[in-house]
């Protein structure tokens, strides 16, 4: 039977560009569905009650959510090429650590940069840094995260990069003088044809994201 | 080489115990370190850098942080008696209800014991829905992991244990067998497991604790 893939997505999620990564890593076909989130697809609440969000992932018909799930099961299921987890238990533990801290971090502390002013930007701002110094202390000097190659952990961080040019703008700091490993990294891993092919230009991310801070009221 | 394995926990903590429970169902041998987390100490530190928190387990001089992560290493490590299934739609399916768990349940449960009275209704309201979401996914199961114990199921001990002393705790009840008979059930057949069972705080002495740290509850104001 004919595998059926079928991506719900918004185009400048970070966490939907994971998914779309993956997918172009596996060189796996798929449908991709664009999501309005202020109107909501009928399909999107049936697939994913819970959190109504995106990405959805509906393989043959049944729904995996939360992006990093995602990708495990994309993984586990096309299993026979280009791995996004190394296969040894203790760095899977460590790949799996520093995705959890990528999610659990870096997504709120960008998120409070552009939708904030004053001291609570401020205040951002430096804890952004702090997580990002963590990261490259975690990244040390070798080219990526993952233990062989590009892995779990540079997919789980690498769409941020098209938001950096957003956030610096927004948050008036320069991210190539703040965290020029990550940069270098990041620009590293773009040279990768399934990600530079995925990622959304950094100006279209501005433009949206200068929208959305005019909705908020912070223009 | 003879096998070190090492948890650093706090005797109280779902967290760690889930640690514990894991190791407990696959025969494995371990050496417990409580953890006083208002005075953390220089291992813990050593082997949780990041987020300087129990539990970690310590497997042969290796460190793994994060409940969640910590029981996958398990599972991967000491494959006899597997709590998560071969198949990847369940997997993501167990990990799914994990995170929801530990990201959505625990917080929305809080609220509804200890929150602010003006909010507590509503509080009650999204623990409750957040429960029937839990409910329905036991279907007619004994265990989320099916016939025996599994990931999720060791994930949900906040839900199958601590639920329960929270509402003794705080004077608020949430579970009630009337609206979730089924995670009722599943509760009892949960506490029953030796490897469980053997790995639960002491009920007195937990909602001592908890009464003790955040007052007596909003329904009891």
């Amino acid at each position: 039977m004919a595998d059926e893939v079928v991506l719900l997505d918004f185009w400048p999620s970070m966490f939907g560009m994971r998914v779309r990564i993956a997918l172009a890593e596996k060189g796996i076909e798929y449908e991709y569905k664009e999501e309005d989130l202020g109107n909501k697809s009928p399909l999107l609440l049936q697939m994913n009650p819970i959190h109504k969000k995106i990405p959805v992932l509906i393989h043959n018909g049944k729904p995996v959510c939360e992006s990093l799930i995602i990708v495990q099961y994309i993984d586990e299921v096309w299993k026979d090429r280009s791995p996004l987890l190394p296969t040894d238990p203790y760095q899977r533990a460590h790949a799996r650590f520093w995705a959890d801290y990528v999610d659990k971090k870096v997504y709120e502390v960008s998120r409070k940069i552009w939708t904030s002013k004053g001291e609570e930007k401020e205040a951002g701002k430096k804890e952004f840094f702090e997580i990002f110094k963590t990261l490259e202390g975690e990244l040390g000097d070798k080219p990526y995260f993952g233990a062989e190659t590009f892995g779990f952990v540079d997919l789980s961080l690498i769409p941020f990069y098209s938001w950096f040019y957003a956030i610096e703008t927004f948050g008036e700091f320069n991210m190539e003088a703040e965290c020029p490993k990550i940069v270098a990294w990041a620009k590293r891993y773009l040279q990768k044809e399934t990600v530079a092919k995925t990622l959304p230009d950094q100006k279209k991310v501005y433009e949206f994201v200068g929208q959305m801070r005019k909705r908020f009221g912070l223009e | 080489m003879a096998e070190e394995v090492l948890v650093f926990g706090a005797w109280g903590s779902p967290f760690s115990r889930r640690v514990e429970m894991a190791l407990k169902l696959k025969g494995i041998e371990y050496k417990y370190i409580e953890e006083d987390i208002t005075n953390k100490s220089p291992s813990l530190l050593k082997y949780n850098p990041v987020h300087k928190k129990i539990p970690v387990l310590v497997h042969n001089g290796k460190p793994v942080a994060e409940s969640l992560v910590i029981l996958e290493y398990i599972d991967e490590t000491w494959k006899d008696s597997p709590i998560l299934s071969k198949d990847p739609y369940e997997r993501a399916n167990a990990r799914f209800w994990a995170k929801f768990i530990d990201e959505k349940c625990l917080s929305a449960i809080f609220k509804a014991c200890w929150g602010e009275e003006k909010e507590h209704e509503k509080a009650l309201e999204e623990a409750s829905e957040l429960l029937q979401f839990l409910e329905n996914e036991l279907k007619e199961k004994r265990y989320f992991g099916g016939e025996t114990v599994g990931l999720l199921d060791i994930a949900a001990n906040i839900i199958g244990y601590w639920l329960g002393v929270f509402e003794e705790a705080s004077g608020v009840e949430l579970m009630t067998r009337e609206k979730f008979p089924k995670l009722c059930n599943w509760a009892n057949e949960f506490v029953s497991v030796s490897a469980i069972k053997e790995n639960l705080p002491p009920r007195e002495k937990l909602i001592a604790y908890f009464r003790n740290r955040f007052g007596v509850g909003t329904a009891s104001k």
